[in-house]
């Protein structure tokens, strides 16, 4: 199978199960929906395999394989193309989405099984695995485009799947729109490149870029700032991070694929794809890197205090995805990617695992009101582990080896680049701190009352069930959460999917071993042979250096961690007791919120009041549609003057057209 | 006498005719008139052919009279009908028709 | 003589002319029209007109006045005024506007330049004579059979109209009224189908057409209603 073939296979296959669920699925006995959605998506990950093989290895040409399907228009100087690009990125992205996306359907199969909208969420899953296939096989800005606007519809679509759920379908329209907002910055971005390039392929930008733009031109800078708003709106970056916390109202599985592993990763992808453009306007790439670092740091003092179990992962992913931006930004663009791997491993993971204790709590995801579950369930436990020493860095897990690289080469940036490297780890020790405190409080101390009924090996059922965040009555039947809650020590799939992660994430860091592999890295070469940044030689000593740093202050972390949580839990209060400020600072999500409903919301609905009863009113339905109204009845109602209905006047009427008839021919024959 | 003379006797009368219709509230009279500017306009006809010397303006002054003659019957039978249900008798408040 | 003749026509003409248009007895005003009539034909017979001068004092003076005669005892004259007279600037606007009318007239044939203004008018043909019944008969029959023809069509017309509009309701074919009038009444749409109706609203009273005699306290109501 060529590398094109299995590009379109790979399109294709999710698509099929999406429309083949959606049009199918209610006729499908019990869960064969699920199987179905996870087929089709396995189908995408072969096909993927395939292609990874066909690139492999290539060169030039054959490394960088475009396939055209449709022109829609090539006129005008605007080639509009349905296009793909089979290259070791987009492969990589392919292999990583639609991996990790199996895995997500096969564990989903068990953990929707009780809910009502089970065919449609498998049919939202396929459709937006399809739609991010079609963002990182894109050969154009029109396909990425397309791509882009069909990843926030299918968000908001799995984000408010429980549809009912008015928490749910805020979030939902919040994370919408901050994606719009995105979409338009990707939009006007790709205006900006284009009125240069004159082309939307990414092949023929990119090789023209050196000769459309200066070094820093404006218009490039401008467009690649823009590019960036798109980026930072997916992936959760400040300012617009807001909706990823709010996002975890979706399904576990849903925050699992979209939420860590692949949505949110569109961003890093962008970067990367688009880095000769970067490369010829620095400025925007040092944004970049400058954003990255500072929502790193945000969101793990965030994650310190938060109390809900979702969300503590949601703001680490935060964290995380500004780690990687921060590599594409500063050109180590190989690193990103193996960190966007390697997260995507153990995030999936750790997103599963907690999906399996909120099953064991049915429902509720506070982590004050958890403890103790470390005997209920054991394979969740471990899996927690697996995943939380990952993100740590503690060697020889996956993460370790991905952090470290990243934060080398933006080191070796040199610079005003240290600054970020000390911010780097620093955040490093934060990651290893909260994910512990969450691990910890989670599983370890006194069994908690569901524990204790799990531990006697019956699985807690809420007879009342209400949404956990406001305490609302839920009716199972429509539109919420099904009745039934599954865990992972009861069903073999929920379990082989997390078995699969925690494998990879253990095994993922291989990959890449300082001075022994560089597998990733010269798979991707092709990609990156323009690039001035991507071949770089820190010297031993700095690799060394880091990767002693990074081990000591994952371990560092976790040891902190255990003291405050484990030996001597008051010191948590005392702390929070002692830091009132700071912690109500945190906890209050650095009052972003609140600063965009000041900013944007409340302008916005003040605007749309005013519009509504002020400018409809008066401007509209009084002016543009009342005054032609107004004149015409005015002229109307003189014109109907004239038949008063006087006989005498129509006569006078008469008359005196008589007269002027008659004066007309007089002084014409005069 | 000269042809102007009656031509000014037809246009005195004429005007005579205009100025009753336009003044006059009874509707008889107002018909009247009329009868009043179509004798005028006979006059000039008459007049008219005279100064050619052939008969096409008596012709057509006879065939004015027809046509006098059935609108002075319809007006009359539209007065009468009016009378007959007791509408006031004046243009003026007969005027139901307007816009 | 001839002079004479014609002043005297002249100034009966004018007279009759002003009686009709201002006297306040339609009764009166008929009698000066009749006045003005007989004037006429002393016009055309100076003008040598003999067969319309004829025409006019049996057709016109005699058959139509007599109409008109017979209308006005049946109607009776309106002493009674409705409202009040004319006022000021009515009066003021009619007499300008005939004036001009007549200033208009006045030069479009006086002053026109027409060369046969100050004659006597054209050598009469030697037969048939101008003006008599041979020579009307002939055109008519021949150059103006069309007009002709038409005209007495008119007249029929006209008959069948004036009968139409003078019949009392009730009268011809009562019973078939009778049958298709509920049809007709409730096909109708309520009001007279005026344009102020459309603007302003159907009255709060339903006006219809007037279905028997007895409606003017109707039409007394509605205007003292408005007033």
């Amino acid at each position: 199978m060529s590398a094109s073939t299995a590009g379109w296979v790979v399109l294709l296959s999710p698509l099929v199960g999406t429309i083949v669920l959606g049009v199918l699925g209610r006729s499908l006995p019990g869960r064969t929906a699920g199987f179905v959605g996870t087929l089709a998506i396995l189908v995408s990950f072969i096909a993927g395999v395939f292609a990874f093989f066909e690139i492999e290895g290539a060169h030039g040409e054959h490394a960088q394989v475009v396939s055209t399907a449709w022109d829609y228009a090539v006129t005008a100087g605007v080639d509009a193309r349905l296009a793909i690009l089979v290259d070791p990125l987009s492969v990589l992205m392919v292999l990583v989405v639609s991996g990790v996306s199996t895995l997500i359907h096969l564990y989903s199969t068990i953990y929707m099984a009780s809910d009502q909208g089970y065919v449609r969420f498998f049919a939202y899953l396929n459709f937006f695995v399809f739609s991010m296939l079609v963002l990182v096989l894109a050969a154009n800005f029109l396909v990425l485009i397309i791509g882009w606007a069909f990843v926030g519809a299918a968000s908001y679509l799995l984000i408010s799947f429980w549809y009912r759920r008015t928490t749910a379908t805020s979030a939902g329209i919040k994370a919408f729109v901050i994606n719009v907002v995105g979409d338009i910055g990707l939009v006007l971005g790709t205006y900006f490149i284009f009125k240069h390039s004159g082309t939307l392929d990414f092949l023929g930008t990119f090789e023209g870029v050196k000769e459309d733009f200066a070094r820093n031109d404006g218009d490039l800078v401008a467009g690649c700032i823009l590019l960036l708003v798109g980026a930072f709106a997916k992936s959760a970056q400040i300012p617009l991070h807001t909706w990823l916390p709010d996002a975890m109202e979706g399904p576990t599985p849903v925050s699992a694929l979209i939420h860590a592993a692949t949505m949110v990763t569109a961003g890093v992808y962008l970067i990367a794809r688009m880095h000769p453009l970067f490369e010829q306007a620095p400025a925007a790439a040092d944004v970049a890197a400058v954003v990255g670092c500072v929502t790193l740091l945000v969101a793990g003092t965030i994650g310190l205090v938060v109390t809900d179990l979702k969300r503590v992962i949601a703001y680490s992913t935060m964290s995380q995805i500004g780690y990687m931006i921060m590599a594409v930004g500063a050109g180590a663009y190989f690193a990103g990617m193996f960190h966007l791997m390697t997260h995507a491993f153990f995030k999936a993971l750790l997103f599963m695992a907690a999906g399996s204790v909120i099953g064991a709590m049915a429902g509720e995801q506070n982590l004050d009101r958890m403890g103790g579950f470390r005997k209920a369930m054991p394979f969740t436990y471990a899996c927690f582990v697996i995943g939380g020493l990952a993100l740590a860095g503690v060697p020889p897990f996956s993460g370790f080896f991905s952090k470290d690289e990243i934060l080398l080469l933006v080191g070796d940036r040199g610079g005003w680049y240290m600054a970020l490297y000390v911010v780097g780890y620093l955040a490093a020790l934060l990651t290893a701190v909260y994910t512990w405190r969450m691990i910890f409080r989670a599983f370890h101390g006194a069994p908690c009352p569901e524990a204790a009924e799990l531990e006697r090996g019956h699985l807690h059922h809420a007879e009342v069930h209400t949404n956990p965040a406001t305490g609302e009555v839920e009716d199972t039947d429509v539109g919420f959460p099904g009745a039934q809650h599954h865990i992972a020590e009861r069903s073999p799939e929920m379990k082989v999917a997390m078995g699969i992660l925690a494998v990879l994430a253990i095994v993922g860091g291989f990959l890449q071993i300082p001075w022994v592999t560089h597998g990733l890295e010269s798979f991707l070469h092709p990609t990156f042979e323009d690039s001035a940044l991507y071949e770089r030689h820190p010297s031993d000593g700095e690799i060394a250096f880091g990767l002693i740093l990074g081990a000591g202050l994952g371990l560092a972390g976790i040891a902190i961690a255990y003291a405050i949580w484990v030996k001597q839990p008051g010191r948590a209060v005392f702390a929070m007791e002692r830091f009132k400020g700071v912690h109500r600072l945190f906890v209050n999500k650095w009052y972003f919120d609140e600063l965009l409903d000041l900013l944007v919301v409340r302008p916005s609905s003040f605007a749309g009041r005013f519009f509504q009863s002020t400018f409809e009113r008066v401007v509209v339905n009084a002016g543009f549609v009342g005054a032609p109204t107004a004149a015409v009845r005015a002229g109307s109602a003189a014109v109907r003057a004239l038949q008063s209905g006087f006989t005498r006047a129509y006569a006078a009427a008469l008359v005196l057209g008589a007269v002027g008839v008659a004066l007309f021919f007089l002084l014409q024959a005069a | 006498m000269a042809i102007g003379w009656y031509l000014a006797v037809s246009s005195l009368v004429f005007c005579i005719g205009a100025a009753g219709v336009l003044l006059r509230r009874n509707p008889l009279v107002v018909l009247l008139c009329i009868e009043l500017m179509l004798n005028a306009a006979n006059l000039a006809l008459i007049t008219f052919s005279r100064m050619h010397g052939d008969g096409d303006g008596q012709i057509f002054a006879i065939i004015v009279m027809v046509v006098a003659a059935c609108e002075v019957c319809i007006g009359l039978g539209l007065v009468v009908a009016l009378y007959r249900r007791r509408l006031p008798i004046d243009v003026d408040e007969l005027r139901e028709l307007h816009g | 003589m001839a002079e004479v003749l014609f002043f005297i026509a002249g100034i009966g003409a004018v007279a009759g002319a002003i009686g009709v248009a201002s006297l306040r007895n339609p009764f009166y005003a008929v009698l000066a029209l009749v006045f003005h009539l007989l004037s006429l034909a002393a016009l055309f017979l100076l003008l040598r007109a003999e067969f319309v001068a004829a025409a006019q004092v049996v057709v016109y003076a005699g058959a139509v006045m007599v109409l008109y005669v017979f209308v006005v005892a049946y109607v009776g004259g309106e002493i009674r005024p409705t409202r009040p007279p004319n006022t000021n600037r009515v009066r003021f606007l009619a007499f300008l506007v005939a004036g001009l009318l007549f200033v208009e007239l006045a030069i479009a044939t006086l002053g026109s330049g027409l060369k046969a203004i100050d004659t006597d008018g054209a050598p009469l043909p030697a037969e048939p004579g101008f003006g008599s019944p041979e020579q009307i008969g002939e055109l008519l029959l021949t150059r103006f059979l069309l007009a002709f023809e038409l005209a007495s069509f008119l007249l029929l017309i006209a008959a069948v109209g004036a009968v139409v509009l003078a019949r009392r309701r009730g009268g011809l074919g009562e019973a078939a009224d009778e049958r298709t009038a509920p049809v007709r009444e409730a096909l109708r749409p309520p009001g007279t189908g005026t344009m102020l109706e459309a603007v302003q609203g159907l009255p709060h009273e339903p006006v219809t057409a007037p279905a028997d005699v007895h409606e003017s306290e109707a039409l007394a109501g509605r205007r003292e209603g408005k007033e």
